[in-house]
């Protein structure tokens, strides 16, 4: 197995490599079907799991250029799905060109949202662009309850997500029959684990139906990946060693064959290729070395190398990060 | 000893089988099958555990039981809720008794 330190890096790697060997596993990519792609680091929020550290002072962005050049990649690649995320992907000049492009050349557009950006005003014209081009939108929603979401993404988030998800609902988002699909995600308020993701679907579903009539398709939970201004928080609050040992020690063997990296590439707003969005955001390049989107003929093959790093813990903990 | 309670033992807990494994044991064992899933959830008796937590004023199980609460998908509302269930059955444990002191009193009294 080989293990990737990029100079840039200088944690990467520690331990992780060291423990897929002792159980007799290789991290290597199987066929690559998703292109996800990140449009910048701008966002209308600065929460504080963020592993980006995207907020409103950000100004990196994807420009069209990039947006075409991805979109070119995405068909010429024979993509299955094309994962649009950021920041906040709504804010972006030209999104809506990027989505129309991509609904054209995959079978399947995923769209990420923090349910705030999509509802601004000037932004409405998205979710019915969104609706038209059957794209799937994928929210989060850390919490049902307003303490918990308003301290991870920032005060009246929840709020304004219960509107955000009632008009979206409006439009035939997560309504049966619309082929519409409304999927939620939910990230821990905080320094532990998530909780079962059956059980929190069975939960969300009956809470935001009881309080608010919302519906919605499928709900994933996922731990908070210790990067970024969850790094910074888990620093300052004398948490970080025992979030990272809890992490270490719920490791999961059987979650490896299921890890996103096998089957995404994830590319910057700047046309540059990482093996997930966590290498994104702490600069590690796909399989350790520079690609641009220009350069690639096809997905990354079967067999390709994938960097490892510290924060790979966080996708292989429990039920993993797939 | 500096101090009675240290959230560095939590962690040593299993240690309590030194010197008496046999017991340990059986006591982990029924520790276990109590706290599994059966017909309550496992999010439902991470709550009566936080509560009886606070009634018997356990400082390892508040904070072994607040995590695993958390981790259960309980919010922070529940998990209050289920602490004042417990200062609800408390105080009302002691006022119910002062039905024995009235009885006292009235048997005591003209
Ligand atoms: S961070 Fe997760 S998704 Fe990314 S390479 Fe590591 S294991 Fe794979």
């Amino acid at each position: 197995m080989q293990e990737i330190q990029p100079a840039s890096c200088p944690s990467a790697g520690v331990g992780f490599a060291q423990t897929l060997a002792q159980h007799g596993l290789r991290l290597e990519r199987e066929q690559t079907h998703t292109l996800q792609i990140n449009t910048g680091l701008l966002c209308n929020q600065a929460c504080r799991h963020c592993h980006l550290e995207a907020g409103p002072s950000r100004k990196e962005i994807m420009n069209r250029e990039t947006m075409d050049q991805v979109a070119d990649y995405a068909a010429r690649g024979g993509f299955q799905t094309a994962d649009v995320t950021g920041g906040a992907p709504e804010m972006v000049p030209g999104i809506d060109h990027l989505l129309t492009r991509l609904a054209a050349a995959v079978p399947r557009v995923m769209l990420r949202s923090n349910l705030t950006a999509i509802t601004d005003s000037d932004r409405e014209h998205l979710g019915l662009l969104c609706r038209d081009l059957k794209i799937v939108l994928v929210c989060s929603l850390p919490a049902t309850h307003a303490s918990q979401t308003d301290a991870q993404r920032g005060s009246g988030v929840m709020d304004c997500s219960v509107s955000a998800l009632q008009w979206l609902n409006s439009l035939g988002y997560g309504q049966p029959g619309t082929g519409l699909e409304l999927n939620l995600v939910s990230n821990p308020a905080g320094a532990f684990m998530p909780p079962d993701q059956g059980r929190t679907e069975e939960r969300f579903r009956r809470d935001l139906q009881r309080k608010w009539g919302i519906v919605f398709n499928s709900l994933y939970t996922f731990a908070n990946v210790p990067l970024g201004r969850f790094r910074t928080w888990l620093e300052a609050s004398g948490n970080y060693e025992q979030y990272m040992a809890r992490l270490t020690e719920a490791f999961n063997p059987e979650a490896v064959t299921g890890l996103m990296c096998r089957n995404l590439v994830s590319v910057d707003w700047n046309g540059e290729l990482h093996d997930c969005d966590f290498h994104l955001a702490k600069g590690i390049p796909l399989g350790g070395i520079r690609h641009h989107v220009t350069k690639m003929d096809c997905p990354p093959i079967p067999g390709a190398t994938i960097a490892t790093a510290e924060h790979c813990y966080a996708c292989t903990a429990g039920a993993g990060f797939t | 000893m500096t101090s009675y309670y240290d959230s560095k033992d939590l962690p040593r807990f299993s240690e309590i089988g030194k010197d008496a494994p046999e017991l340990a044991k059986k006591f982990f064992e029924y520790y276990g099958a109590v706290m599994a899933e059966g017909e309550l959830t496992a999010r439902e008796k991470s709550l009566i555990a936080l509560a009886v937590a606070h009634a018997v004023q356990c400082p390892y199980c508040i904070d072994a039981y607040a995590k695993e609460c958390l981790e259960q998908g309980s919010n922070t509302a529940e998990m209050t809720e289920a602490v004042h269930v417990a200062a609800a059955i408390r105080g009302g444990a002691s006022l119910v008794h002062g039905l024995q002191m009235r009885n006292v009193v009235d048997k005591l009294s003209l």
